[in-house]
């Protein structure tokens, strides 16, 4: 997440304060994203170096600060918006890695590992489900956001389902892990 | 407190000799009123078993069913079609609306099938039809409906009149993830007015809606979620951000 970004796209409908900035970042990501005010202050300071926003001048002495966005912080919010962002995978995803070594060590069961990291994912999602089940009707950013989380987390799910498949065609496991191991590394060369 | 739904050591098997088939392998669950339960597992893992025999559509070869306390072995195959008439609903993924019927009369006719009459079959009926908010479609046919219509009528058909019992197999069907997710939000809602809901899926997002979600493998109950813990935890938890 991009709090400066996120902070910038605040002010495009007018100046606010900085208290302001922060009660309406998290209201806007449903409460799901804390921000503290530290945070917002070293932002907008660095947004304010940077020339993308600046202070009211008609704020006397000793009262808070307002910002507001300038035509440059105009112009890069709406260049960031339109950039993709970065979804080549991390280098080593640890779960895939814990699932690979999980194959190497004698006596573990692969399917009692793949369902223990299985329940555990799904009580996150419910947690989400639980958020969104709460959430007020109209609520669209809250859901939104617990959607983008569920949908990963599924994707995860769907991962482990994927590998319990994979790893039932096994022939006996010594051979096995191994090959395993070397293609995904060929396969995260590819990704990098 | 009676469970309205408990199995024991319930075991199916299929076929006999070398092509024999343990869909289930002891299984022991009990769902509560007001307790909704989703269960998981990969394709062939029973769990479509588990669920037609919970509502004695199908028996078991071993170990007992109780529906609202009743043991079904022992009951009259005539008192068991009653019990799967009057105490338990059924959700389909194809909805099996009749399409000769409208919306009403689909939704009551498991009340008429059990000798209500007509008009308090019907009245029965719209209050079902209220709770999913589907009233305005009553003289509808099934193929004058959307998608999400039509589940909404097999709901109200599933939970109208006194069951207390609400099977669901995979039942957002064909829809799209909003849509499947107002179906769940249905079954919860009807589950938490206090009928029991056991839902079959493969779909981790709809099981996430349930209370309870118990995971089955090779015919076997082999994990389920804890209590629920707040979506407080969320915040508290921090590296799963």
């Amino acid at each position: 997440m991009s709090v400066p970004h996120a902070l910038l796209a605040l002010l495009s409908d007018g100046a606010k304060y900085g208290l302001q900035l922060q009660s309406e970042f998290e209201a806007k990501t449903g409460e799901v994203w804390p921000l503290n005010v530290g945070q917002v202050y070293t932002t907008l300071q660095r947004l304010e170096r940077d020339g993308l926003v600046q202070t009211s001048s008609e704020e006397g002495e000793g009262s808070q600060k307002r910002y507001r966005i300038t035509s440059t912080g105009e112009r890069e919010l709406g260049e960031w918006l339109r950039t993709p962002p970065d979804l080549v995978p991390p280098p080593r995803d640890e779960l895939v890695i814990k699932v690979l070594v999980a194959l190497e060590v004698p006596g573990t069961d692969i399917h009692d590992v793949l369902q223990g990291h299985r329940r555990h994912v799904i009580e996150v999602m419910q947690r989400y489900t639980q958020v969104k089940a709460a959430a007020a009707e109209g609520d669209v950013p809250l859901a939104l956001v617990a959607d983008a989380e569920l949908f990963r987390l599924e994707g995860i799910v769907r991962w482990l389902d994927a590998a319990e498949v994979r790893l039932k065609q096994l022939p006996p496991p010594a051979h096995s892990a191994g090959d395993v191991a070397i293609e995904s590394t060929r396969t995260m060369e590819v990704a990098q | 407190m009676t469970s309205a739904l408990e199995l024991r050591r319930v075991s199916k098997i299929y076929g006999s000799g070398p092509s024999e088939v343990h869909a289930l392998d002891e299984v022991d669950l009990s769902v509560d009123r007001g307790e909704l339960v989703a269960i998981m597992g990969p394709s062939g893992s029973g769990k479509s078993t588990l669920l037609t025999i919970s509502g004695s559509l199908e028996e078991p070869t071993s170990g007992q069913v109780f529906v609202d306390g009743n043991d079904l072995a022992t009951l009259s195959r005539s008192n068991r079609a009653k019990l799967r008439r009057r105490s338990i609903g059924y959700v389909f993924q194809d909805f099996n609306l009749l399409p000769g019927l409208n919306a009403l009369e689909n939704v009551s006719l498991p009340l008429e099938l059990d000798g209500v009459s007509s008009k308090a079959a019907r009245g029965t009926a719209v209050e079902a039809m209220e709770e999913l908010d589907v009233t305005d479609r009553a003289d509808h046919f099934p193929d004058e409906l959307s998608g999400g219509e039509r589940q909404r009528v097999a709901i109200a058909r599933a939970i109208v009149g006194e069951r207390g019992l609400l099977l669901a197999d995979e039942p957002t069907g064909a829809l799209d993830s909003v849509n499947g997710e107002a179906v769940m939000r249905l079954l919860r809602a009807a589950t938490h007015r206090g009928v029991a809901g056991v839902v079959v899926t493969h779909e981790a997002q709809l099981a996430s809606w349930a209370d309870r979600v118990v995971f089955i493998r090779d015919g076997q109950i082999v994990d389920q979620t804890t209590a629920l813990a707040g979506p407080e935890s969320l915040l508290a938890a921090g590296g799963d951000r």
